[in-house]
């Protein structure tokens, strides 16, 4: 285990934001750290980074105990929201920066520092100040900057989320072909459960300074340990007592066994899904269906209808 | 057409041209024509009265000992400055809004109480402190150590508070990742710090400077006036004025109005223009 976590506490005054935390960070993977705004994830990211310190508890790095080691003694780079760029120096500066405290040789840092523009394509903005470049560009000169000094463990604090929708999503995708190719154990934090599904290996859910679930992007979405993550990773639907996903259901028009009865209220097409509104006796349910399913069943809004859990979904895990 | 702008238009019609004349002849009654006579009247003779205050010993050591006593007073006002300043924006401490509000006192209390003041600590005979550091030969009242304190108590906020600002904008961020990238707490201020706050330093010192080398109250109490010895450039123009040599008088208010302008102009020509 790359990063070992053991009953932290971390306190602001009277808000608790992180509760006797303790996790187990795999080497050589993404991790991401999900959960709402104020949920204690960023203050973990940096408590493993050295920019805050717990109250109690111990924090490893590859086996070195780092709990009262200074960020500049811990060799992690971190990659800030809002980019945290130098703003006096070039582009080539800010990623040589690492290197220089280090005192390397003039020339290893030229060719390191070219050879880490070109892996996150800004060679051309090399001589740019970070002032001249979009966010995105500048977010991955902040990444270049991180990982000159090779860092044992990369940490990305809401790496994306100063970024427009589509910046986010070609950076993510970036972000995960760079992570296969340089393999450095990687801790990521982020409120967007599609961002922290589609990219990470292995998912850590904080809410309220607790750990509610710790797994991969699978196991989180088929078996949540609890309503907290059924409803944090994605859309949910109350059937009877029982929590489930609306995708997760089916709609008979004939009886069936093991069906709640009722009528069709709402039917909204929302680009390539039909979300249909079932009201039962004491509930509205709701149920994602394709065009296809939809159509075949030919429902409109009135008609009688029964709702029951898929079948190939019941014997859950 | 109807996209909005941001961009302020000057006002229209004649009330433009009204509000422009009332600026420029407020500042010309105020500021502008009264130092022009300051500079007629010290070349009245041509440049009779410059030379005289050059060939006076006496005045000569005055200048210099204002341009001493400004410049160390700058150095102390800027190393201490800036450091309060980070230990204001960077961290929290109790009774740190009680060191802010003391920090702005030098601008609210007049010179002159400042110079008693220093007398009753530091005067030599009976002082509260001063007869003990007169013991063992330390003169401050009525010698440079003293004019030095008056001169930076009387400037100490000026560079705080163009520095404090500065730093509050440029935020926390940079110094963090440059610690998280290997920088110990004297690189980081070196190579990140101090190069993000570097305009509202200058700011600072030319303030600084600018108000040392025209303190006269305080520096009066404290220094004794000593023809020769103690006496600064400012209290060579009120003797001056006040024993009818008005000539030399305004030289030297001329030679003291200079400095400040030049100051000014270098900074408003060096500083780049997106900076502030």
């Amino acid at each position: 285990m790359s990063i070992e976590i053991v009953n932290v506490t971390k306190r602001f005054g009277s808000f608790v934001a992180l509760d006797d935390v303790s996790v187990s960070i795999p080497s050589g993977q993404l991790t991401a750290l999900l959960g709402p705004s104020g949920g204690g994830k960023s203050t973990l990211l940096r408590i493993i980074a050295g920019l805050e310190s717990a109250d109690s508890g111990r924090v490893e790095i590859e086996g070195v105990d780092a709990t009262r080691l200074p960020p500049q003694k811990r060799n992690v780079g971190f990659v800030f929201q809002h980019y945290a760029a130098f703003k006096h120096l070039s582009v080539r500066r800010n990623v040589a920066f690492g290197l220089e405290i280090r005192r390397r040789p003039k020339a290893e840092i030229r060719s390191r520092v070219d050879e880490l523009l070109a892996l996150v394509h800004l060679e051309q903005f090399a001589d740019r100040l970070p002032a001249q470049l979009s966010g995105g560009q500048r977010q991955r000169m902040a990444l270049a900057r991180a990982l000159a000094v090779e860092p044992t463990v990369l940490l990305l604090d809401e790496p994306f989320g100063a970024l427009d929708a589509k910046v986010r999503k070609e950076l993510r995708d970036w972000l995960r072909r760079l992570h296969d190719e340089v393999n450095v154990t990687t801790v990521f934090v982020t409120h967007d459960q599609e961002e922290a599904l589609e990219v990470a290996d292995k998912i850590v859910v904080i809410n309220e300074g607790r750990i509610e679930q710790i797994g991969s992007p699978d196991q989180l979405y088929d078996e949540p340990a609890n309503d907290f993550v059924m409803r944090f990773l994605g859309p949910v639907t109350q059937l009877g007592d029982r929590l489930v996903r609306p995708h997760d259901l089916e709609i008979l028009t004939g009886d069936a066994a093991g069906a709640v009865a009722g009528r069709v209220t709402r039917i909204v097409r929302v680009g390539f899904e039909i979300r249909v509104e079932v009201t039962t006796d004491d509930q509205v349910v709701v149920v994602t269906l394709t065009r296809a399913e939809f159509l075949s069943l030919g429902l409109t809004v009135g008609a009688p209808v029964g709702v029951r859990v898929a079948a190939a979904v019941v014997p859950a895990g | 057409m109807a996209e909005p702008s941001t961009v302020v238009r000057p006002a229209r019609g004649p009330g433009r041209y009204v509000t422009r004349v009332l600026v420029v002849a407020y500042l010309f009654f105020l500021v502008a024509w009264p130092l022009f006579l300051v500079g007629k009247n010290a070349f009245a003779d041509g440049f009779e009265n410059i030379r005289g205050i050059v060939e006076d010993p006496d005045i000569v050591h005055a200048l210099e000992l204002t341009v001493t006593v400004a410049l160390i007073a700058v150095v102390i006002n800027t190393v201490f400055g800036v450091g309060i300043s980070l230990l204001l924006v960077r961290y929290r401490f109790p009774g740190q809004r009680l060191l802010s509000a003391l920090l702005d006192m030098p601008l609210s209390v007049s010179p002159i109480v400042v110079g008693l003041a220093l007398v009753l600590v530091y005067g030599g005979r009976n002082g509260w402190f001063g007869p003990a550091l007169e013991s063992a030969g330390f003169q401050v009242i009525f010698a440079t150590p003293g004019i030095v304190m008056a001169t930076v108590f009387v400037a100490l906020p000026l560079v705080i508070r163009e520095v404090v600002p500065v730093l509050e904008e440029v935020g926390d961020e940079q110094e963090q990742a440059a610690r998280s990238l290997g920088a110990n707490a004297v690189q980081t201020f070196l190579r990140i710090t101090l190069p993000a706050i570097k305009w509202g330093v200058v700011y600072g010192v030319v303030l600084s400077l600018a108000r040392s080398l025209g303190e006269f109250g305080a520096v009066k109490v404290v220094s004794g006036n000593v023809l020769g010895e103690t006496r600064t450039a400012t209290l060579v123009v009120e003797e001056n004025y006040l024993n009818f040599d008005k000539g030399g008088a305004y030289a030297t208010a001329f030679l003291l109005a200079l400095v400040a302008v030049a100051c000014i102009v270098v900074v408003s020509v060096i500083r780049p223009k997106d900076n502030r």
